[in-house]
């Protein structure tokens, strides 16, 4: 028997550690000697904290949103009566949604510990490098890629081969595999879980790369923000030095050395960017620079260099494990495989799930996300993060692959679905991603560096019902020139929010401008405060909570806010306990 | 080259940091952050001192500290709150939780209280986004926060400072 606690950062964040103690303490209590063991994030974190007990046969129990209180009856029910208590367990409709799921770049997340390399080793970790170093040379190794179909996960989705290859023909050494782990879109947190939930499959994977471009050192580019997933792959790497799996003739194969080393990043978005990342990992500014000579060619100290991202490295021992065939298998004909989308927003069950390609988007958010919270209407979808788009109702029949996502007018990115409701307004949005992409540019380009800047100027004082007519003309005109005046994906892909919002949601942009009027009810300087005499019993709390006195009336006579006077904080909303405060 | 730094007593703690990188050229970040650790930002007295050490010129140094949000050239107080303001947070509504710590610590993002006790810094996203909105404080997340939650974990802080202090 054995008890698992779920102790990725959002379990840890959601109670996890304080469920663990309190586990030790009742087994402690009851003097018994069950293991405890740590696992990543299943990918259910509308679930966390989640605890699996796993009895001597086998059989396991997932309980959920497990509260300190419940341990007690857990501990007494399940390990000392040996029954399990039903009502704490996950139900079936959960449970169904990670069987809709096909787990590849996932497929030990949440169910394996982390740090613990035998537990990897079981389930079949490493045999897919052994494969390698003995039964393939490099060039099948690449040809392997090349059958999968595999494209980076990180962006654009370019071919993994192709990068692969480049770098294997590049004549110059010594040559480096870098894995870019530094995973900068809001919204996306699909890299971070594999950090802390299988950091062995990540070190698989570069390991596999490594022997295929011929390189001997490794680095990963980890996300500072992300001190567990740093703290895992720390140990993941010293075990695997220790079991001969890195460092010097490794798998006592005298010809290979290969070692890792991560090298944690200080939080530039544009890094994202392969020149950027690399200027960085040389100590500067993260700044892009202009392409050719590619990374295959100049990367890294001016050597053949190769970048993937987390996803990517984590598809690739189960390809070379089970073949590019039964990889290609899967999805569509220009996507291959799986696509592990982070779902947040406005969903019910918020969380990873990995998916074949091709899949539409509404079974993705309905089926697997269990759709929208609080029973709202959907509105949007967005998705690539700073770089992409939103895509409205009707177009949620879109099958998730890279072609028809680009279609829209969004962008794959590195998966993260950010999904939003009725009350959601979209100027504000594309706002949010404007001041996201100024802040963050890197000021090499003049139009990414005052074209986002004066972008977001005119965003926001359309949200402030200062609107022009000819503002939105005025976005587009700039949308097109900053694409084309930018070195770099950042500042190329920065005006795709202002985009697909102006081209799906125009009327709220016209509602802005020209009635000054923000449908969502969002933009506090569109709306106007007053209260409603049906409602309001004049008990004077908020004539009380009122910061700038703006709300009068007698004691039990329905009350007034003088709109010249209101500040538009919201207090009255908050404090109103009749629901009298009406907002337009 | 003379610089101001050369008395200060705090400095002999960067000698280690500086053997570590002596022969690893690019080190300039790796460097800057385990100096972070130490002081909690980046003071100028250790940017001269690496300069003078490490042969690169103040003003790259300078240029690179400025460039990544990680660091700082201000000290922090003992709670360094790090707010996401992430998109998933954004939809979530972590406006009306900075209002909230706005008020809570009478301050503004990027300030520290007066007892030095608090650091406002807004961040991009912590990772942990379906609990959104979320904050981190020294390490520590918090997730599904309300604006309540958000005075109530903040007051309990420093109601524990308080405990400490009468003691
Ligand atoms: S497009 Fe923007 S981020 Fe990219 S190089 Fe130019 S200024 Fe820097
Ligand atoms: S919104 Fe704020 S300022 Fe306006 S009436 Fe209500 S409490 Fe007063
Ligand atoms: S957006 Fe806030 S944690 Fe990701």
């Amino acid at each position: 028997m054995k008890i698992i606690i779920g102790q990725g950062s959002c379990g840890i964040a959601a109670g996890a550690n304080r469920i663990y103690s309190e586990i030790a303490k009742e087994l402690n209590k009851e003097n018994l000697h069950v293991n405890i063991e740590v696992a990543g994030c299943i990918g259910m974190c509308y679930l966390e904290p989640i605890v699996d007990i796993i009895d001597d046969d086998g059989k396991k129990s997932t309980y959920v949103k497990v509260h300190p209180e419940m341990v007690n009856k857990i501990i007494q029910k399940h390990i000392l009566e040996k029954t399990p208590v039903k009502e704490y367990m996950i139900d079936a409709q959960s449970k169904n949604i990670l069987a809709k799921q096909n787990r590849i770049a996932l497929k030990n997340c949440g169910l394996i510990n982390p740090e613990n390399i035998d537990e990897y080793i079981k389930n079949g970790g490493y045999e897919a490098i052994k494969k390698c170093i003995n039964e393939m040379s490099p060039e099948e190794v690449i040809d392997e890629i090349k059958i999968s179909g595999l494209r980076g996960r990180g962006g654009a989705g370019f071919p993994t081969w192709f990068k692969w290859n480049a770098a294997r023909q590049s004549l110059d050494s010594p040559k480096y595999i870098v894995c870019n782990a530094d995973e900068g879109d809001p919204g996306a947190f699909m890299d971070r879980s594999v950090l802390e939930g299988d950091p062995h499959n990540l070190i698989e994977g570069m390991m596999i790369g490594a022997y295929a471009i011929g390189a001997e050192e490794g680095i990963i580019y980890a996300r500072a923000e992300y001190p567990l997933a740093i703290k895992r792959l720390k140990i993941a790497i010293a075990q695997a030095r220790e079991n001969g799996f890195l460092g010097k003739h490794i798998f006592g194969n005298k010809k290979l050395n290969f070692d890792l080393r991560i090298k944690a990043g200080a939080g530039a978005f544009v890094c994202g960017e392969e020149t950027a990342l690399i200027a960085s990992l040389e100590g500067e500014r993260g700044m892009p620079r202009l392409k050719p000579p590619f990374p295959a060619q100049k990367g890294y100290w001016q050597k053949p260099t190769n970048i993937n991202n987390v996803e990517t490295f984590a598809n690739v021992p189960w390809i070379l494990f089970n073949g590019g065939k039964s990889f290609a298998a899967i999805g569509t004909d220009k996507s291959k495989g799986t696509k592990v989308f982070a779902l947040t927003g406005k969903i019910k069950n918020g969380g990873l799930a990995e998916v074949p390609m091709g899949v539409t988007l509404r079974d993705v958010i309905f089926n697997i996300g269990g759709g929208i919270r609080d029973n709202k209407n959907f509105k949007a979808v967005q998705m690539g993060g700073p770089s992409g788009g939103c895509i409205p109702n009707h177009l949620l029949d879109t099958p998730v692959d890279y072609d028809s996502i680009n279609k829209t007018g969004a962008i794959m990115g590195s998966g993260g679905m950010v999904v939003m409701d009725e009350t959601t307004c979209m100027v504000d949005m594309a706002r949010f991603f404007l001041d996201f992409t100024r802040k963050e540019s890197c000021g090499k380009c003049i139009y990414c560096r005052i074209g986002t800047k004066r972008m977001l100027e005119i965003l926001t004082r359309i949200c402030e019902g200062k609107g022009k007519d000819g503002d939105i003309e005025l976005l587009e005109d700039l949308a097109l020139k900053i694409k084309e005046g930018s070195l770099c994906g950042l500042g190329q892909t920065a005006p795709n929010p202002v985009l697909t919002t102006i081209r799906y949601f125009r009327d709220e942009y016209e509602k802005h401008i020209y009635e000054k009027k923000c449908p969502a009810k969002q933009c506090s300087a569109l709306l106007t405060y007053s209260i409603s005499s049906n409602h309001c019993i004049g008990c004077g709390l908020c004539a009380k909570k009122c910061p700038v006195g703006a709300i009068s009336g007698n004691r039990k006579e329905p009350h007034l806010i003088d709109t010249t006077k209101c500040i538009k904080c919201g207090k009255c909303k908050e404090t109103c306990r009749f629901n009298a405060i009406v907002i337009e | 080259m003379q610089y101001r730094c050369q008395n200060n007593n705090n400095l002999p703690k960067l000698n280690p940091i500086l053997n570590k990188y002596k022969n690893i050229s690019g080190s300039l970040i790796s460097i800057l952050q385990e100096t972070q650790n130490i002081y909690g930002y980046l003071p100028e007295f250790a940017l001269d001192y690496i300069a003078e050490n490490t042969g690169i010129k103040p003003a790259k140094i300078y240029g690179v500290a400025t460039f990544y949000t990680q660091f700082r050239l201000k000290p922090v107080g003992k709670y360094l709150i790090l707010l996401c303001q992430g998109t998933a947070c954004h939809v979530n509504g972590s406006k009306t939780i900075e209002k909230a710590l706005l008020e809570e610590l009478s301050i503004n993002e990027g300030e520290t209280t007066n007892d030095n006790l608090f650091t406002l810094n807004s961040v991009a996203c912590l990772g942990c986004c379906s609990l959104s909105p979320v904050m981190m404080i020294n390490d520590k997340t918090y997730g599904k926060l309300t604006p309540e939650k958000t005075k109530q974990i903040i007051r309990e802080i420093k109601k524990n400072e308080f405990d400490h202090k009468e003691v």
